[in-house]
């Protein structure tokens, strides 16, 4: 059992804890009482939010959850990658922290090593929860985790860039007339479009849009889709309608060239609603084109909020209480409001987030119809797939291979990692 | 455990063995350090690599023993193919321009001009930049479209050139980096090797009439190769190990083209998000044997010299 840091207060019930001297008197002389709330104790948390830090918002927030469940949150935060690679370590040694947040991806492959607790033995309803936001935590029927909030891609444009070469936003509704337009802005003597092609996950994240929108499947990465899905970006490239820097941009850098001005579209996230607004030019959103028309599956962003496996199951029961002060309607909004970019993954979250913020409805729309990028029974396969992918990009834009090429030696390679 | 044992044979008495204790005794904290920190994570890489650690069987610690076959995988590998001949390249010409204008720069500076101190600290800075602000600038320097480098050259009507997203020239652009990195180390340890040489030696070379090429090839040179010889091994056991400055500016990319032995561990194992250990260890334990090699070759040396 955990005992409290403060010995003399063990209040008899977490209501009691404000007048906890009361308590104290009583708790010197009686025995530990099981299945008592417990005051005090400390619950260990991880996000991948390092940018916040100490007594910002975000801070507050997870603090304040603790202090309604009665607890102190010994709040880490790491970056995305090493926040896998610790969550892994600290299983092996069997020090894994109460809460973690982690990227929806990541989910169903820390779920495989058996170190998460389910929604089932924690207590919690997920069944408000959208269900393409939730498939990233559901591995063999068993759900492993719930989305704090989602995100998604979109494609901003500079509108006076636009209005200098004379393309409309509406019209851009397909591949076509999107690379029409950047025709057009290059030769108005801007510069087309900049997207992230690094390879990391952020390079497959921006492409599988593209790669869906032109209706390949992440099992078949040779298919004659994905083929033309990646000819499009190296046309774009060939044709200098994209920099040569895309094959190394993360989706900051993409952000950071699109506010010098100059290009007249980026492809990036909800998570810049707020500097879109406050850049030096007016900007717009058009939603991502398909191939043929209508608007292509982006694959949903976005953290998980999950618990690893305790010792001490008696600490559960805490933890649920963190989890769901985290996830009800308020929760959800309060949260997307902390960041200014996550949508709620509940219709109720969406519409009380709408309610205060009706500026927001691409992108809600925009999430409503994304993609899990582990759906599709991909599960522990796809950060392999994902890898397999990014190579390929990263080959076919550099001109190390074709297009054609560098995506049949992928699936060569996804084949081979999934098997 | 080897230093405890001369002392009792020679007095086989019971103080001896006490003596023996208390030897021990001293060397425990050193053997203990040795083996916490270099033993043990030397173990631990081969069993990781002899092991078939999936992510699972990372966290439940019963990872299937699979002997050589992670060994096997990345020989067959066409990374490794790529990966080697990069190391090569890398290593060799870092090694080779680092030292030959850390030469130039020590003789440069020998001659003890005015100010030729305050020179010679600021080539120090390299070495005193944290490694991650250095390789960024150097990726900022060479950016494609908005690098200095570029539009320097693009004065002079050079068309741009994609330094890090072309796989011509990434490794080419790596390399010049780590070169830059490299030179105050030359410097120092090469112009500390010219203070040993005797003026006396130049100026009956003057008096003889020798000019300063003659004296560079025939007195410099000759007598600086002790210096040299150690010099090089050390730049060449460093540079193998390269993961920094290359993962910063293109993280092995595009493709494989600038891909060291040292980046493919770093990348399977850190890189992806999906850690794989085995083979990780797997390259990182050739990287080791390949380094050992060039370190016994460097004690050989160093032995001779000072048989000498």
């Amino acid at each position: 059992m955990h005992h409290p840091k403060r010995g003399i207060t063990r209040p008899l019930t977490a209501g009691l804890a404000t007048i906890a001297v009361v308590g104290g008197l009583a708790a010197c002389s009686t025995a530990d009482d099981a299945g008592a709330d417990e005051a005090g104790g400390t619950y260990t948390w991880w996000d991948p939010y390092p940018q916040h830090e100490d007594g910002s918002d975000w801070a507050n927030r997870v603090q304040a959850c603790g202090e309604e469940a009665g607890v102190t949150i010994e709040r880490t935060a790491y970056d995305t990658t090493a926040l896998t690679n610790q969550a892994l370590l600290a299983a092996q040694e069997g020090t894994s922290p109460d809460v973690i947040l982690l990227d929806n991806p990541a989910v169903s492959t820390l779920a495989d090593t058996g170190m998460l607790t389910t929604t089932g033995e924690l207590g919690l309803d997920t069944s408000a929860i959208d269900e393409n936001l939730l498939a990233a935590g559901v591995v063999d029927g068993e759900t492993y985790g719930i989305p704090i909030g989602a995100n998604t891609l979109s494609l901003y444009y500079n509108a006076e860039v636009l209005d200098d070469a004379g393309v409309e936003a509406d019209s851009i509704t397909d591949w076509d007339s999107l690379t029409a337009a950047l025709g057009k802005v290059t030769d108005a003597g801007h510069k087309g479009i900049t997207f992230a092609g690094i390879g990391t996950e952020e390079g497959s994240f921006q492409f599988l849009p593209w790669f869906w929108g032109a209706g390949a499947d992440l099992r078949d990465l040779d298919s004659p889709e994905a083929v033309e899905a990646l000819e499009l970006w190296k046309g774009w490239l060939d044709d200098g309608y994209a920099p040569d820097s895309v094959i190394n941009n993360s989706q900051n850098t993409v952000w950071e060239e699109f506010l010098t001005g100059d290009f007249a579209f980026a492809e990036n996230g909800t998570w810049q609603v707020n500097s879109a607004a406050e850049a030096g030019f007016e900007t717009g959103l058009v939603q991502l084109p398909a191939r043929d028309g209508g608007v292509a599956p982006a694959p949903t962003g976005g953290e998980f909020i999950i618990a690893p496996v305790q010792e001490d199951t008696a600490r559960y029961d805490v933890t649920r209480q963190i989890v769901e002060c985290m996830t009800t309607p308020e929760g959800l909004v309060e949260t997307a409001n902390t960041f200014a970019y996550y949508i709620p993954p509940t219709a109720e979250g969406q519409d009380a987030l709408l309610e205060e913020n009706p500026d927001l409805e691409p992108w809600v729309e925009a999430v409503r119809n994304a993609k899990g990028r582990t759906s599709d029974d991909l599960g522990t396969d796809y950060p392999k797939i994902s890898e397999a992918l990014w190579t390929a990009v990263q080959n076919a834009l550099s001109g190390v291979d074709t297009p054609a090429d560098a995506l049949s030696k992928a699936q060569a390679d996804a084949e081979a990692a999934t098997s | 455990m080897v230093l405890a044992l001369p002392a009792p044979r020679r007095r086989p008495s019971t103080r001896g063995s006490a003596r023996g204790w208390t030897a021990a005794g001293f060397a425990a904290p050193l053997l203990v350090y040795l083996v916490l920190f270099y033993a043990y994570p030397l173990w631990r890489n081969v069993d990781l690599s002899v092991h078939d650690y999936t992510i699972r069987a990372f966290v439940q610690g019963n990872a299937e023993f699979v002997g050589l076959e992670k060994y096997a995988e990345i020989f067959a590998s066409d990374t490794f193919t790529t990966a080697l001949t990069n190391t090569a390249i890398f290593t060799l010409a870092s090694i080779l321009f680092q030292y030959a204008i850390g030469l130039a720069l020590a003789v440069f500076f020998r001659s003890g001009f005015r100010l030729s101190t305050l020179l010679r600290a600021m080539f120090l800075v390299p070495w005193l930049l944290p490694l991650i602000v250095s390789a960024s600038t150097w990726a900022w320097m060479l950016s494609s479209e908005n690098g200095i480098v570029n539009s320097f050259l693009g004065a002079f009507g050079v068309p741009q050139i994609n330094w890090l997203t072309s796989p011509d020239t990434a490794l080419l652009a790596v390399t010049i980096a780590n070169i830059w990195l490299g030179i105050p180390f030359n410097l120092v340890i090469l112009h500390s090797g010219l203070q040993s040489i005797p003026g006396d030696v130049y100026e009956a070379a003057s008096l003889d009439g020798a000019g300063p090429w003659r004296q560079f090839w025939s007195i410099t040179f000759p007598l600086l190769r002790p210096v040299s010889a150690i010099t090089l091994l050390l730049g060449l056991i460093y540079t193998l190990k390269v993961v920094d400055v290359i993962w910063v500016m293109t993280t092995g990319g595009p493709g494989d083209t600038s891909t060291t032995l040292a980046i493919w561990s770093y990348r399977e194992a850190f890189g992806t998000g999906q850690p794989d250990f085995s083979p990780a260890a797997a390259v990182g334990n050739v990287l080791i044997v390949i380094a050992l090699v060039f370190g016994f070759l460097h004690l050989q040396i160093q032995r001779r010299q000072e048989d000498s």
